[in-house]
């Protein structure tokens, strides 16, 4: 067991784990920030996506010690109070969810495409980056004009600022 | 998983000291390798000893003659580095053609190399362009690092340090890759150095790893263009055959993308 101590939206936050414990079972048991998903054993659908120090990765392929002293956001992290952050809103106005599963790691890995493009995406940019990212339910197109509206809507929030 | 003892030391020699003390230690780089083989349980270490905040271990040098990456960078920041874009631009684009964003965001070289994983794109261009893996007992050329399938030239508890890259003349490197996981069906990295020399090796193709194809590089050396493979023949024989493709269309792939790699590369 060790004490990992890591800032979770914002916020500090300290757990007793086990050392094998991933970080997306920190989050989710531990924290009971259930929005982060789990949906493969491969690493390889995404659903977990968290940022970690502003960089997106895949909560189930990190130990929460490897974590410790860095900064965590997850799905729950990004609205402002009940104001959506703008890439749920877009997801949530383009009809980019069916059944949601997928959402949560869409989201997060979104917004890491657009904080490293800003306004220079494309649809064929969007889509190579989603590689890590599994949906089974929308066939994708959707999700990829969410991820552009948003894009739109970020810099005006940002040009806000 | 199994239960593990996870160690965050902050130089390679206590990385080192550590690795002794532990029964069956391991290196944690990245960890996306180490992590999904031990949430399959198909390793259990007794320690996990992770190297990814060493900051000995962490950056890009670019010098005249070559670029040199320490082992504990990632394909995200070797894919986006600059200087190492302008200096060697093929291996700056294999990293970015790594798995996807996130994987990049966390993988490293030094674990890419060390697990030699067949399918792996590092590998290739390491054995293309000739460089050197300095760990924190030797050097070793990458002529002698690969030896087949998993397996490198790393004694127990060696760590790697870096990998130089020697700036070649040309290099270029496609890939065909698998669609789910991005990992090389086939990639090919090609290099003209700058003493004239020509060095192709192929990565997921061959059962045995990472390897040199003799007739591209004599090919190659004779007339540095695409054309020039057009009669070559590459042998089935002793490549990887599987659901993905059988040894016959990976003996082609090679031919192909080593065609697209020479363009690539001007
Ligand atoms: C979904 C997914 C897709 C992927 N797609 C690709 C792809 O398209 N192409 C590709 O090449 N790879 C791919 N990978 C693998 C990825 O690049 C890994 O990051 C890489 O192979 C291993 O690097 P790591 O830093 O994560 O190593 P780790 O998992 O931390 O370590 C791997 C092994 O190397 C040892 N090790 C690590 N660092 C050192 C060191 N400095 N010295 C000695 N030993 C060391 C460890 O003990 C371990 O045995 C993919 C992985 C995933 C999860
Ligand atoms: S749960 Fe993490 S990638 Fe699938
Ligand atoms: S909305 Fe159902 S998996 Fe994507």
């Amino acid at each position: 067991m060790s004490t990992v101590k890591l800032t979770v939206n914002g916020k500090a936050v300290s757990a007793e784990v086990e050392d094998r414990t991933l970080l997306v079972h920190l989050l989710r048991e531990h924290l009971n920030l259930t929005g982060t998903h789990v949906g493969c054993d491969t690493s390889q659908c995404g659903a977990c996506v968290v940022h970690i120090d502003g960089k997106a990765v895949k909560s189930c392929t990190v130990l929460a010690g490897q974590a410790a002293g860095s900064s965590v956001t997850t799905i729950e992290g990004i609205s402002k109070g009940d104001e959506l952050h703008p890439m749920q809103a877009a997801f949530r106005d383009n009809h980019g969810l069916q059944c949601g599963y997928c959402t949560p790691g869409m989201i997060m890995s979104a917004i890491d495409i657009v904080n490293r493009y800003g306004g220079k995406l494309d649809e064929d940019t969007v889509r190579h980056e989603l590689e890590g990212n599994i949906c089974r339910c929308t066939g994708y197109h959707n999700i990829v004009k969410s991820v552009l509206d948003a894009a739109g809507r970020m810099k005006v929030a940002q040009a806000a600022e | 998983m199994y239960e593990t003892i996870y160690h965050r030391p902050s130089s390679v020699d206590e990385a080192a000291a550590l690795f002794a003390k532990g029964s069956e230690a391991k290196y944690l780089s990245g960890g996306h390798t180490l992590i999904p083989v031990m949430k399959q349980r198909l390793a259990s270490p007794s320690d996990v000893i992770d190297l990814g905040k060493i900051k000995e271990l962490i950056g890009i040098d670019v010098s005249v003659d070559a670029v040199t990456i320490k082992a504990a960078t990632t394909h995200y920041d070797v894919a986006m580095n600059g200087p190492a874009q302008k200096a060697i631009p093929a291996l700056a684009h294999l990293a970015s053609l790594i798995g996807d964003p996130a994987v990049r965001h966390r993988g490293t070289i030094g674990g890419s190399i060390a697990n030699n994983d067949p399918a792996a794109d590092y590998p290739s261009a390491v054995l293309a362009l000739g460089a050197t893996v300095k760990t924190n007992k030797r050097s070793i050329s990458a002529d002698d690092f690969f030896k087949g399938l998993f397996t490198t030239a790393l004694a127990d508890g060696e760590i790697i340090t870096q990998v130089s890259f020697p700036i070649p003349a040309k290099a270029g490197y496609s890939k065909f890759p698998h669609p789910a996981s991005r990992f090389a069906l086939t990639g090919v990295f090609v290099v003209k150095t700058k003493s004239g020399d020509v060095r192709v090796a192929a990565t997921g193709a061959s059962q045995s790893g990472v390897m040199r194809v003799p007739a591209i590089e004599a090919a190659l050396k004779a007339n540095w263009s695409a054309g020039a493979l057009d009669s070559v023949k590459i042998s089935a024989d002793g490549l990887m055959s599987d659901l993905h493709g059988s040894s016959d269309y990976r003996a082609n792939l090679i031919k192909v993308m080593a065609q697209r790699a020479v363009t690539a590369a001007g």
